[in-house]
């Protein structure tokens, strides 16, 4: 089966910046992965199920209690930049 | 809007509804609105590298009622999904959502459009977590004026309910009334503040115009951003008009996601994307699908409260109440609880509803203060109502001493002591102040024996003036009547 | 000079045994595994932080308990080192990442936490395939490491780094994490011994997820009466982890003596076919034989949809990664690219320079896998197998109490050897994935060496939450084994 994959569409999507090189590569590597992949199409029938969870569990919740929170200066301890006690980001122009 | 043109408006609502928990979604921080920036974080909603989600009971249980009285079935399983899309907003950059298996599907919300029920459908409930809070510092507030953001974790994790309702609604009058029958209800479930200025209630329409009697949809826009019930119906007034004048001019409509400009009073396209939105669903492996245990849904069914529309065609039938004032007393579990223990206590149901919906709405009104803010209470009411009813005052004397009550929160029977409202009903008491008016008066006297018989009023007015407020007016009256025409 | 061993080349129950009896001390032992890093580590560079003045003042309060008469836990006082997926409050975590180079997580994971409240001693953070992502360890964005029976050769991976501190006595047991076999591929490179328990069984609170139904905390140790001690010391229910399995910690060493008498083992055809090595063949040939002469009942086994697993494996794992590792986007921690012009650019960049070439491949193959159209043909036909696969599973324990079949197919390889041949690394996996898809508990064991000297593991896998008869069978191959050999490069410096 071969595999057609628009890189910059899926690299945008994946919020990659990619050089050409790196482009390229990934043109050539990924069909070949992919194609092997893709041979999981080969045995699953109609009437199998999807397994997401490999040893089924269900319904398991926490209580509605309170936990300790991080104190603020741990919760920003890492932050690339912080304003105001809040974590700065550049601009935001796509979307709202 | 015309309903008998050649077009017809079919809308449709997506809910976002806070839930009221102790607690988030997915971690134990608390949820509470108001916070300093980033001070109810942890791990687990900064999305933190190895950190996992629990859900909360409490937050699944919300969701259940909210399913329940929305006549929704609540699907013997659910799943959640990972919605993935970057935004600095979102800590994981995907948000834990449902999917193809939400928790509630198929229920409907019947709403009332005047004096009619309409009945919307609910296509599902399901539940997810919210995000954090960008703010875009700048001048003007405008996002794409503002040269950087700041971002605030402590509504991250949130638990909301989204509630989407079938392209049933046909006006913004019915848009209107569907938000406030579901705010009603919400409340009255106690699982909200439904406060849609903090943002605990959000709602996004879709709204397309078609040919009257057409199977399928019209152009569909989606319209984001509107903060209050009022602006929902406005921005769908707008938006219904801007379609209508389109297709009447022949211009094509777009598919697209449009923001509702409060202060300019229309809707404006957002920045078109690069591409569209692919937000490869898939379930999310940390946590287990919801199997609810029936015992539990039942539990939770015998649990629920009376529901607006319940209590509305109770109090109809109980209290022989005009539909107006049902609307009133019914539209809120407060006012309601509030009527019905009056009630209780012994006041006639229909004076208790004319002074809550008259007077004492318009006492709070005026001090832009909610009932629960007030010092009235349902006695107050019952001793209002029953001292009225007896003639033991007049209404005159119980609208003062509700203004008083409400001012000061005392009993209407000390109220009624302390400023002398009680009337005098006692005949030899009125009779000697009708005897000091009538020697006072001798010209209207001479007037009403001479056959001008409207002056009475003024006599009685009189009267009531000298005992202060508290002369029966009626007996006042008889008196006075039978000392003019005995010659006395 | 007699025994050249030194005090961290010990099995961690002989140590217990020596702090108990008052022998030595955690002092000693700590110093012993420091001064081993000190002495190997610029060669085989396991670590990617060393935590010596931690490890020490752990080891003085430990004695200092010791002293006054306190009961040790079997952990206390031994030396411990983690792979740096594993959060660590307070010290750098990276996950063999630019992206995340300096963070330092403000938790615990939750194995780690179990283990410091019960006396561990923490030397250090070891290296890995960046996000858990190879079988190498040559993934690492900061340097590989190298094989301690040969400094050419890889040590596997993706938990490469704890596989050769163990068997180079850096530490004395250390946590992996495994996906698709990587810890037990590395311990079989590395001669030491690898478990991976049932999913479920440990916490994955605190592990840094590469692809979350896939991922298990696992152990390596010397013997595996010390895997079945670390195991129960790190298992059991964790509320945290909504996927972890209910129960308190299993006692796995309590039936670890019972022998394999009577055991049903099943031998995996697939474990014999094309690309397995003659050495590793050969040896694993001779473990069946050994197995059955201890009473063990053989018979042959096969997973019928094993041809298909890595298939299912490569969709499902880069899926699950590509929205796991979304959150490095430069926002709340971690790297983040200069001078950006709005934050889809700063997002963009900064994950296009924090991320290497195999953790872009996948979250490549995972986004295209998910995406609108092509969800049902790669993401939903590999969740089917994953389906088939346990099917596969019950079918065979229905006739079996233990699956046996090679780690890997082949001994340790080159550095560089696979690095520009994705799917050649991949095949490294071909016997260890099945059991991360089923989730069931499997263990690599030493059972010897190639021709080229090169340690070959031997895979017994079992039933869900059936850890007890892995580790029993285990435990008796490897005492009737015997097996005392040393990676050459501790000779040599015993020499
Ligand atoms: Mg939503
Ligand atoms: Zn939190």
């Amino acid at each position: 089966m071969p595999v057609e994959i628009d890189i910059e569409h899926v690299a945008r999507l994946a919020r990659l910046a990619l050089t050409g090189e790196e482009k390229e590569r990934l043109s050539r590597q990924l069909p070949d992965i992919l194609s092997h992949a893709a041979k999981v199409g080969e045995v699953a029938a109609e009437d199998v199920p999807p397994t997401a969870y490999a040893v089924p569990r269900s319904n398991v919740f926490r209580a509605d209690e309170p936990d300790e929170c991080l104190p603020h200066d741990a919760a920003m301890a890492g932050a690339p930049e912080v304003e105001d006690h809040r974590f700065r980001v550049p601009r935001i122009v796509e979307m709202e | 809007m015309a309903s008998n043109d050649a077009h017809e408006t079919v809308i449709g609502l997506e809910c976002h509804v806070e839930l009221s928990t102790a607690t988030k979604m997915f971690c134990g921080c608390p949820n509470e609105f108001g916070a300093p920036p980033n001070t109810h974080v942890c791990e687990v909603c900064l999305g933190h590298p190895g950190s996992l989600p629990v859900p909360n009971r409490k937050a699944v249980e919300y969701a259940i009622r909210i399913g329940l009285a929305l006549g929704c079935e609540i699907a013997p399983r659910s799943l959640f999904h990972r919605k993935n899309y970057f935004y600095p907003d979102m800590p994981k950059n995907y948000q834990i959502s449902q999917y193809d298996l939400p928790l509630c599907v198929g229920g409907h919300l019947d709403v009332e459009v005047d004096g009619r029920t309409r009945r919307i459908g609910i296509t599902r409930v399901h539940l997810e977590e919210d995000t954090g809070k960008t703010v875009h510092p700048g001048t003007t507030g405008r996002i794409a004026e503002a040269e950087y953001a700041l971002e605030d974790y402590n509504r991250a994790g949130v638990p909301l309910v989204e509630i989407v309702s079938e392209p049933d609604v046909r006006s913004a009058e019915e848009a209107r009334a569907y938000l406030t029958e579901l705010r009603a209800t919400l409340l009255a479930l106690g699982v909200s503040d439904v406060r849609m200025e903090e943002g605990s209630l959000r709602c996004d329409a879709n709204v397309s115009v078609r040919s009257r009697g057409a199977a399928e949809l019209g152009t569909k826009v989606e319209i984001k951003n509107m903060n209050s019930i009022r602006s929902v119906e406005r921005a769908l007034l707008f938006e219904e008009e801007r379609q209508r004048r389109a297709l009447a001019e022949g211009t094509p409509l777009v598919q697209e996601t449009r923001h509702w400009d409060e202060d300019a009073g229309r809707t404006l396209p957002l920045r078109s994307k690069e591409y569209a939105f692919d937000y490869r669903y898939f379930p999310e492996p940390d946590i287990p699908p919801l199997e609810p245990d029936p015992a539990w849904i039942e539990e939770i069914r015998a649990s629920l409260p009376e529901l607006p529309a319940e209590r509305r065609a109770r109090f109809a039938e109980a209290f022989d109440l005009p539909p107006a004032q049902v609307r009133v007393l019914a539209g809120s579990t407060e006012w309601a609880d509030f009527f019905e223990e009056a009630v209780r206590l012994g006041a006639d149901p229909r004076a208790a509803a004319n002074w809550m919906t008259q007077d004492l709405a318009g006492l709070l009104n005026q001090h832009r203060v909610e009932l629960s803010g007030s010092k009235v209470t349902p006695a107050h009411l019952a001793d209002l109502v029953r001292l009225v009813g007896e003639g033991t005052i007049s209404s005159a004397g119980g609208k003062a001493a509700l203004e008083e009550a409400f001012a000061k929160g005392a009993s209407v029977e000390q109220i009624v002591e302390e400023r002398g409202l009680r009337q005098v009903s006692d005949v030899a008491a009125l009779g000697a102040i009708v005897d000091e008016v009538l020697a006072e008066n001798p010209g209207p006297a001479e007037q009403f024996r001479s056959g001008k018989e409207g002056v009475i009023g003024f006599l009685v007015g009189q009267v009531m003036r000298r005992s202060g407020g508290a002369a029966n007016p009626k007996l006042a009256q008889d008196l006075l009547r039978e000392r003019l025409l005995t010659g006395g | 000079m007699g025994d050249p061993r030194e005090p961290c080349d010990l099995p961690a129950h002989e140590i217990a045994a020596r702090l108990a009896s008052g022998e030595g001390s955690a002092g000693q032992v700590v110093e012993s595994s420091l001064a081993r890093i000190e002495a190997v580590d610029g060669r085989v560079r396991s670590f990617l932080a060393v935590t010596a003045e931690q490890a020490r003042q752990r080891a003085a309060e430990v004695d200092r308990r010791r002293v006054a008469g306190e009961t040790l836990s079997a952990v206390a006082g031994i030396p411990l080192a983690l792979k740096d997926v594993l959060a660590t409050r307070g010290i750098p975590t990276t996950c063999g990442s630019q992206i995340l180079r300096g963070y330092v997580p403000p938790y615990d994971c939750t194995a780690w936490a179990r283990l410091q409240a019960a006396g561990s001693v923490l030397v250090g953070k070891t290296n890995c395939d960046e996000f858990a992502m190879g079988s190498s360890t040559e993934n690492s964005s900061f340097h590989p490491t190298h094989n301690p029976w040969d400094l050419d050769a890889v040590p596997g991976g993706s938990s490469g780094g704890s596989a050769a501190a163990v068997a180079s006595g850096q530490a004395v047991w250390a946590l992996g994490t495994d996906t698709g076999g990587s810890v037990r591929q590395p311990a079989a490179l590395c001669g030491v011994v690898g478990m991976k328990p049932t999913y479920g069984l440990v916490s994955r609170y605190g592990l840094i997820a590469f692809a979350s139904s896939l991922d298990h905390v696992g152990t390596f140790t010397r013997t595996v009466r010390d895997a079945a001690t670390l195991l129960s010391a790190i298992g059991g229910h964790d509320p945290r982890d909504a996927t972890s399995l209910p129960g308190p910690p299993p006692d796995l060493a309590a039936t670890l003596e019972e022998g394999v008498r009577g055991l049903r083992i099943g031998v995996l055809e697939e474990g014999f076919g094309e690309g397995v090595e003659p050495g590793v063949r050969d040896r694993i040939g001779e473990a069946v034989d050994r197995l059955a002469a201890l009473g063990a009942e053989i018979g042959e086994a096969t997973l019928p949809h094993a041809g298909y697993t890595l298939s299912a494996y490569y969709l499902i794992a880069p899926a699950e990664a590509s929205s796991n590792l979304a959150r490095y986007d430069g926002v709340r921690y971690g790297h983040r690219a200069d001078d950006p012009r709005d934050v889809v650019d700063m997002m963009t960049r900064t994950r296009g320079e924090g991320f290497g070439d195999e953790v872009k491949r996948r979250i490549m193959i995972g986004t295209y896998a998910l995406s609108a159209g092509y969800y049902d043909a790669y993401y939903g036909q590999a969740q089917k197998v994953r389906t088939l696969i346990i099917r596969d599973y019950e079918e065979a324990f229905g006739s079996f109490d233990l699956l046996l079949s090679p780690t890997s197919p082949t001994t340790a390889f080159r550095l560089g050897e696979r690095t520009d041949d994705p799917m050649a690394m991949y095949l490294s996996d071909v016997f260890t994935i099945p059991a991360n898809l089923a989730g069931v508990p499997a263990i690599s064991v030493p059972c010897g060496v190639d021709e080229r000297g090169l340690p070959v593991g031997l895979q017994l896998t079992g039933k869900v939450l059936d850890e007890a008869t892995v580790l029993r069978a285990a435990h008796a191959f490897e005492q009737d084994l015997g097996w005392t050999t040393r990676p050459p490069l501790l000779e040599a410096a015993a020499g």
